[in-house]
């Protein structure tokens, strides 16, 4: 039953093949997300953002966005020079929304990779150790927990003052606690198996035990965790951006609907300021999710799956 | 002998056959394990008794068998043998000494004794390669050599071969019994002195079962291993085990000589037990009714007269002990060779 | 009246690769009242077998052959009609049943359940009925008010034989009734079946891999391997003396007890049970064969006459003078 191929590897090649193997397992996880065609069109969106919002100091000349140098006349509907018409100061809508698409992109990523850096100890730290150690950190975790979102935010914020990383880790700090608990649950299911008990009988420490089986069991859950996180996190970023807490020196979906809010976009009916930040947000978050939902159809069976 | 069956290092065989062959290398003394209680800030529910007061000596080159039925704490004790539960009263020495309490005063100990898993698919991290899981225990702790030829030699030991074709495939590419072996190699990589075996055969095959308990009696044969089986099959035990020990709801009711207990149990259990086996016929069958109370209530008196079939047919009242098989809770049970019962009625030792 | 009869019985599951047999043409026959033993390992088939006679095989399957249950033909079934024979006429125990039971749901009114899905019955002579299985299977009445995780391993077994006899079929298939339990529970489920059958005149199929338990309870025993019969006869009979091999493998995986050649002698099969997927050419069991012969991998097998009432696959049946001592 078993044929592990008629290769007898040699020596210095059993690395190299476990490697090889790895990839291959890779490719096959590639190859069912292919399958799902909501997972490939979340891609694909999520793709074109990325790519915009790299080549945007490509795309956009610095100099559109300069509010003294703007040639357009204010609030102007859509025409062949402006394909999204201007803001208040006679900028581009096409050129802000460009520009607007990085910081949303950045403040999301930086503040996911806190979010699940701080979630993932702190939840793998308290399925792991059990005893005192886990009712310490689930008591703190619930407390992040409860406190809502905006309050904390604003309050923060205000503290520590509008920049671009103050506003990633506001968010950061505030969205940790679902993963936390989500890891700690995967966490428990993982300890539970036996083949964590033998580790221990061989003489594993904490340390090998967790690095060693417990995160390559969990990280699928963690990942396909993340990438949802990233959605929450940039909206959490317009959310603030839009109260005007971020940076006002940047340009962000966020603050583009703040100002298209608070200069009276809005009442004059100037849809073409007000529809491109919207719609771009609600199509990346649609993008994270469907990509996020794909991933974890792809990768919950396979935990189940490998028996 | 080809180059992969010689051991990479000499080492001093007992000869002979084994026996009480001077001191024991495990000895447990008696051990309490309780379980319930606080943990965190948590309170607890009502203690549960799981391991109630055992002695017990394993040699080096002898195979001792514990048996009994589920939650009598045959497992929890095979556990804390291997520091894998604390005991809350008693020792265990190896080697004369006791086995520490922390994972890093039991690292040294692992080596040494190591656990043989019921179930050998769930005993292997689905991610691993046979390779990979094999050579886990050797990289926990350093040990010194060439890692893949100590890892083709534990393969080879446990009738894995050409060894090196096991080493890429995954745990769901393999049988049940080879998935067993990969285990067995991987608690031989590290050369241990002792195994600890929880239920090593009742999950895979019935013909497979065969082969992985000759492979036990042969490394024992060949390596001088220690073996402590837990079982709830007493056919297994006369397969392979030199003594066998009777658990009931925490302490050992039975001792002795595999062939003594088998054939004349002492202890009413040990007989009730044995005569319901499907492969015995020198017994009437005695199917007791219900089944043990579990370790939060264990009864006053012998734990195990609620349902003891020669209390409640007379011959204990016969005997003019049934008062105090009710009141009188029996003495654990002596570590030694002989065969023992914790009987009022049937052992003379205890009365 | 031969209450279940299977013919040449052919089960097939699709894959991605193709159809991989997992029954290969079984016949068996079991009267009212009688008990037959199923024995064998796993990836024999005899799980697969089981749910074929009430046609509770898994979507995708191919099948080829007649299972008659009372003289109908359950494949030819319409599904009014087997839906109505399935539990009235014969009901099953599955391998691993005890887990099967609704964790949030009591065990009393999972017992109704099946009542009440297959005859108008009110709640109360439904209620009243749960206590009169309960007692057959020698439960406590106020057990029917338990959660399955308040009963043990052998109180839940006997939860699920009670729902199993819950519209007094005239057959009962048990899959494995007895494997994860405790050897005493084992003891105590054996003796209700053999009870049950005496009360009720319970035909029984009772499949397990352990023979000497067939030997001891069922009248009659077929050993399958790689989804075919390889041995049948009277129980006794064919633990005693097996006529295939593989039989007399199964017989000596668990010892008798006392008998010295046992002791310190496990007796096992090389190899494992064969992949339904890649079954070795002409007798499937040839590579773990002791005895094979040089024309084994390329002589196909039938069940052919071993003596009077027995059958066994194995061309040493035909040919004894070639079994090497």
């Amino acid at each position: 039953m078993a044929d592990a191929g008629d290769v007898l590897p040699a020596r210095t090649q059993v690395r190299s093949i476990a490697w090889t193997r790895r990839r291959q397992a890779a490719a096959r996880v590639w190859a069912e997300y292919r399958r799902s065609r909501m997972g490939m069109v979340g891609l694909v969106i999520l793709v074109l953002f990325v790519v915009t919002a790299v080549l945007s100091p490509v795309l956009v000349d610095p100099g559109q966005l300069d509010v003294t140098k703007a040639t357009g006349l204010p609030m102007s509907a859509p025409s062949a020079e402006f394909p999204l018409g201007t803001d208040e100061s006679g900028r581009s809508v096409l050129a802000l929304t460009l520009v607007g698409s990085r910081v949303s992109i950045l403040v999301g990523f930086l503040a996911t990779i806190m979010s699940v850096v701080i979630g993932s100890a702190f939840g793998i730290a308290a399925g792991h150790f059990g005893g005192w150690s886990e009712s310490v950190l689930m008591r703190v975790t619930d407390w992040f927990l409860v406190i809502p979102f905006l309050p904390l935010a604003i309050v923060l914020a205000t503290i520590l003052g509008p920049s671009l990383l103050n506003i990633a880790f506001v968010i950061g700090i505030t969205s940790w606690p679902g993963t936390a608990r989500l890891i700690r649950a995967q966490t428990l299911a993982v300890k539970s198996r036996p083949y964590i008990e033998r580790a221990r009988a061989l003489g594993a420490g904490n340390w090998h035990q967790i690095t060693r089986h417990i995160l390559p069991n969990v990280f699928p859950l963690i990942f396909a965790n993340t990438v949802l996180i990233v959605a929450v996190a940039i909206l959490s970023e317009t959310t603030l951006a839009f109260l005007g807490l971020g940076d006002p020196l940047q340009v962000s979906w966020g603050s583009m609907l703040d100002s298209a809010f608070s200069t009276g976009a809005a009442s004059i009916g100037a849809w073409w300021y007000l529809l491109p930040p919207g719609i771009a947000i609600v199509l990346i978050v649609l993008a994270f999710t469907m990509c996020g939902q794909a991933l974890e159809a792809v990768l919950n069976p396979r935990l189940r799956e490998r028996q | 002998m080809t180059p992969a069956d010689a051991a990479p290092d000499a080492r001093e065989l007992p000869a002979g056959r084994p026996g009480p062959a001077g001191a024991p290398i495990l000895e447990i003394r008696g051990l309490h394990v309780v379980f319930g209680g606080r943990s965190g800030l948590r309170s607890g529910g009502p203690l549960a008794r799981a391991v109630d007061g055992v002695d017990l000596r394993v040699h080096q080159g002898e195979i001792v068998a514990l048996a009994g039925e589920s939650g009598c704490g045959k497992t929890t004790l095979a556990r804390t043998v291997l520091g894998l539960e604390r005991p809350s009263g008693g020792e265990v020495l190896f080697r004369g000494k006791p086995i520490g309490r922390t994972t890093a005063s039991l690292k040294p100990y692992r080596r040494e004794v190591q656990l043989i898993l019921q179930d050998p698919t769930g005993a292997l991290n689905p991610r691993q390669s046979v390779y990979e899981s094999v050579a886990e225990g050797l990289r926990i702790h350093k040990v010194k050599g060439d890692e893949e030829a100590l890892v083709e030699h534990a393969l080879a030991r446990s009738g894995l071969r050409p060894p090196r074709r096991f080493f890429l495939s995954y745990p769901h590419e393999l049988s049940g019994g080879q998935r067993q072996r990969v285990v067995i190699a991987g608690a031989l990589a590290l050369e241990p002195s002792m195994l600890v075996a929880d239920e090593p055969v009742s999950s895979l095959d019935a013909s497979v079962r065969g082969e992985i308990l000759a492979l036990l009696l042969q490394l024992v044969r060949d390596l001088g291993l220690a073996v402590l089986v837990v079982t709830h099959d007493l056919g297994l035990a006369w397969n392979v085990a030199d003594r066998l020990a009777v658990m009931y709801l925490g302490r050992i009711v039975e001792l002795g000589p595999t062939e003594e207990v088998l054939a004349n149990p002492r202890h009413p259990y040990t007989r009730a037990l044995l005569s319901v086996v499907p492969e015995v016929s020198h017994l009437e069958p005695q199917v007791l009714a219900g089944e043990p109370p579990d370790p939060t209530r264990v009864p006053a008196g012998c734990r195990f007269h609620p349902r003891c079939p020669a209390l409640a047919g007379g011959e204990a009242a016969a005997a003019g002990v049934d008062a105090r098989c009710r009141a009188e809770d029996l003495p654990v049970l002596a570590a030694g060779h002989d065969h023992h019962a914790a009987c009022f009625l049937t052992d003379e030792s205890v009365r | 009246m031969t209450l279940l009869e299977v013919r040449d019985l052919t089960v097939g599951y699709r894959t991605r690769a193709g159809v991989v047999p997992a029954v290969r043409g079984v016949s068996l026959d079991l009267d009212r009242g009688q008990t037959l033993g199923l024995a064998g390992e796993s990836g024999c088939g005899k799980s697969t077998m089981a749910a074929a006679v009430l046609r509770l095989l898994p979507a995708g399957t191919v099948t080829s052959g007649q299972v008659l249950l009372d003289g109908e033909d359950v494949f030819a079934m319409r599904p009014g009609r087997l839906r109505a024979v399935r539990w009235t006429e014969a009901a099953i125990v599955f391998q691993g049943a005890m887990h099967a039971l609704n964790p949030v749901r009591r065990v009393g009114t999972q017992i109704a359940e099946a009542i009440q899905l297959h005859a108008k019955v009110g709640d109360a002579a439904a209620a009243r009925q749960v206590g009169e299985l309960l007692e057959q299977v020698g439960l406590p009445l106020r057990r029917s008010r338990s959660y399955p995780h308040e009963l043990s391993g052998g109180q839940r077994q006997r939860v699920m034989i009670a729902m199993a006899l819950a519209c007094s079929p005239s057959l009962l298939i048990a899959d494995e009734p007895t494997t994860a339990l405790d050897v005493m529970v084992q003891a105590q489920v054996l003796d209700l079946l053999a009870e049950l059958r005496r009360e009720l005149g319970l035909a029984l199929l009772l499949i397990t891999h352990d023979l000497s338990v067939l030997a001891g309870t069922c009248e009659r025993i077929a050993v399958m391997y790689a989804g075919r019969v390889v041995e049948q006869g009277p129980a006794a009979e064919v633990f005693a003396a097996p006529a295939h091999p593989y039989t007399r493998a199964l017989a000596g995986a668990f010892p008798t007890i006392g008998d010295p050649v046992s002791r310190k002698a496990p007796r096992g099969l090389g190899g494992d049970p064969p992949d339904p997927r890649a079954l070795p050419s002409g007798c499937e069991f040839h590579p773990r064969c002791r005895d094979a012969l040089r024309s084994c991998p390329t002589t196909p097998v039938e069940l052919w006459p071993a003596g009077p009432d027995r059958a066994a696959a194995c061309v040493l049946v035909r040919h004894p003078e070639e079994v090497r001592p």
